[in-house]
């Protein structure tokens, strides 16, 4: 789950890193108070969307007086902010962060994620902060310093120093470049995130050291343990399928083409969606219903891949294991009665008692194509959705 | 001999008395030698009852004393399962297979850090488990599809791992064991780890290898192969048409940062000599091609 840069500064200066001052806005009057009550004569209006890349499409911009925050506001909220990150159609932007200007001397970079191949907490640390880390990694990686945390120690004052020292940070601030990385370490781990980023930590020219952004991205699977990061949730920015999905604990992600495929497990919808393009189809989506494939979530499936005008047919793979294919057949067949299913619907089960599960599907009535594998399924749905 | 597991294998079930540990453990039971392995249960508060004459303990280390048992299985929920694992190699059990999906990875990262230099292995988290079929089922996977041989399979994921094993059934290629390793980025035995044992393995003659996008392990496991494995492996990659950035169920199925795309992971596996396929339906029949030789 990702987060709005405001919301994960506020994060840091919980665990005691500097930033800017800076106020969170919705519009562009607020933007313009904002400006003003943080005073000064310099502020940063910058777009609030979870993407990143803003300032290279327009979303970020400087202001040196009240008229110009009003005019910068104006032409960012509500824009369709398109960057690298997002969609050819772009980001809409809902709100603003106004901070204060920061003369800056240097500019560096700090994250950390999990290295899943070390089994450790990763932290990446460069002199070359503000531009895209993955160029760094790519054009100068001489210049991209990666430490590993054992997450027994943690990361003490030493290390951190030596990171900080590392990556250039002048002696007389390498102490607060450490708190500040001890301080993005216990963020790291006591928010359960799998990333954060600062992009740039700055030096400024009175020698002060601030995260002039912020990127987190957090554990789903520990969501039960943060109520107070799920409440920084802005479903403004994730897709309505996939919300919709998980309510009904469906995993969902829509493509491009017109072949739905509802499968059980994540590794055989993958395959599915694999076999369906190898036979010369386009995979819709990737659906996974998970374990217990009931009647309620095969309906809710169903739902969300005919919300797709595009749709041609659908691919249902089932491996049943231990579920029983009569007990599926039942859930598909009452599902596609409950929707109206007017596109070809092409079934392949696995399990036990798979023929009497294909009798439910042949006496429904109903314009099913029973396969025996999934190499027939893909044939078969790749040429009934040519047909449709 | 198969790989960690036989019909002479000890078993206890962590979270044996919850709606999940009842069902697998019934069917597990049922299963093969079933009946002889499963011989303890570990619920806290719960020991000294019993479920399906399988006698409950409070402890790993107590159920390990009073039954013998050497390998534990685990259907705690995600937020205690990677304490269940902590006390499960504390009692210094050979093998822990946790199926539990869900956990957080910060739990998982301190259990493998608290597991380096102790004698105990891990299968999973998020995984449907291992068996050596006509002998001993320790999962979640369907007993029936199986059928006992010589084709080792280790894979990523759990319904595509009963897929590749359905299609060697089909063929009359029967498996020695097969593991399912987990959708978790942080977990136990990687492909390679199974790899090796296969590779080791007396009843084994060739494996299949079912990966997915996302990390660097099938790579890794690979460039090991080309150098040292004298058995035929076939590999599939499930995810070549996966967006990247986007999480394909799986925690770890993700291509980030250009890394983990199944292209490039199937250039490799194909260039360390393993005979891969492209068609989730051929596993069975490439395998097939390569027995016959």
């Amino acid at each position: 789950m990702k987060i709005h840069e405001y919301q994960g500064k506020q994060i840091l200066r919980q665990f005691g890193i500097p930033t800017p001052r800076g106020m969170a806005c919705f519009n562009v009057a607020e933007a313009v108070a904002a400006a003003q009550q943080l005073g000064g004569n310099a502020w940063v209006v910058k777009a609030q969307i979870h993407a990143g890349g803003r300032g290279k499409g327009g979303g970020v911009k400087v202001a040196h007086s009240l008229d110009e925050v009003r005019y910068a506001a104006q032409q960012i909220l509500g824009m369709h902010l398109v960057t690298q990150q997002t969609s050819a159609e772009g980001q809409v932007v809902h709100r603003l962060l106004i901070e204060e200007g920061v003369q800056i001397a240097k500019e560096f970079y700090v994250g950390m994620v999990i290295d899943r191949s070390k089994q450790r907490v990763a932290l990446l640390a460069s002199s070359e902060g503000g531009m895209e880390i993955e160029e760094v990694a790519t054009h100068t990686p001489e210049k991209l310093h990666t430490f590993w945390i054992d997450p027994i120690t943690g990361l003490d004052a030493t290390q951190a120093g030596q990171i900080a020292a590392r990556i250039g940070i002048p002696a007389s601030s390498v102490n607060d470049a450490a708190t500040i990385l001890q301080g993005l370490y216990r963020a790291f781990v006591e928010t359960d995130a799998l990333l954060a980023e600062i992009n740039p930590l700055v030096l400024t020219t009175d020698g002060r050291i601030l995260a002039l952004d912020a990127k987190f991205d957090f554990d789903s699977n520990a969501q039960y343990r943060h109520p107070e990061i799920v409440a920084l949730r802005d479903l403004d920015e994730e897709d309505p399928d996939e919300i919709e999905a998980a309510k009904f604990d469906l995993s969902y992600i829509a493509l491009q083409g017109d072949i739905g495929c509802m499968v059980n497990g994540a590794g055989l919808a993958m395959a599915t969606m694999d076999i369906i393009k190898l036979y010369g189809g386009h995979p819709a989506n990737f659906l996974d219903v998970g374990g217990g494939a009931n009647q309620e979530k095969v309906t809710e499936a169903f739902k969300l891949m005919l919300r797709n005008s595009k749709l041609k047919a659908i691919l249902v793979n089932i491996f049943g294991g231990i579920m029983k294919c009569d007990v599926i057949a039942a859930g598909v067949v009452a599902a596609a009665r409950e929707v109206h299913l007017a596109v070809p619907l092409v079934v392949r089960l696995e399990g036990t008692n798979v023929d009497i599960g294909k009798k439910i599907l042949a006496q429904s009535g109903l314009p099913v194509i029973s396969a025996n594998d999934m190499a027939d399924a893909a044939e078969k749905v790749v040429t009934a959705a040519g047909r449709s | 001999m198969s790989i960690l597991i036989d019909k002479n294998t000890r078993v206890m079930t962590q979270g044996m008395t919850g709606k999940t540990g009842q069902f697998h453990t019934i069917h597990c039971k049922a299963y093969a030698h079933g009946a002889d392995c499963f011989v303890a249960g570990v619920t806290p508060g719960k020991g000294g009852q019993c479920f399906e004459d399988i006698p409950i303990f409070n402890s790993v280390a107590e159920a390990k004393t009073q039954s013998g048992a050497t390998v534990s299985v685990i259907y705690v929920p995600p937020a205690y399962a990677a304490a269940a694992i902590d006390e499960a190699v504390a009692a210094e059990m050979d093998l822990v297979i946790c199926i539990t999906e869900g956990i957080p990875i910060h739990d998982m990262l301190r259990t493998r850090r608290n597991m380096e230099g102790k004698r105990t292995l891990l299968i999973g988290p998020n995984c449907p488990g291992l068996i050596t079929p006509d002998e001993i089922k320790i999962g979640i996977m369907p007993g029936h599809i199986h059928q006992k041989g010589r084709v080792g399979v280790v894979s990523r994921s759990g319904t595509l791992t009963y897929e590749a094993v359905a299609q060697l059934t089909a063929l009359g290629l029967g498996q020695s064991s097969c593991a399912g390793i987990g959708g978790d980025p942080i977990n136990g035995l990687k492909h390679l780890d199974v790899m090796k044992l296969f590779n080791d393995d007396a009843e084994t003659d060739a494996v299949i290898m079912v990966g997915e996008i996302g990390g660097s392990d099938e790579e890794e496991c690979a460039r090991w192969i080309k150098q040292n494995m004298h058995k035929p492996v076939v590999g599939f990659i499930a995810g070549m048409t996966a967006p990247p950035g986007k999480r394909m169920g799986h925690a770890g199925a993700i291509i980030s940062g250009g890394q983990g795309g199944a292209a490039a992971k199937l250039a490799v596996m194909e260039e360390c000599g393993i005979h891969i396929t492209r068609n989730p339906a051929d596993m069975g029949r490439v395998m097939q091609k390569i027995l016959r030789g």
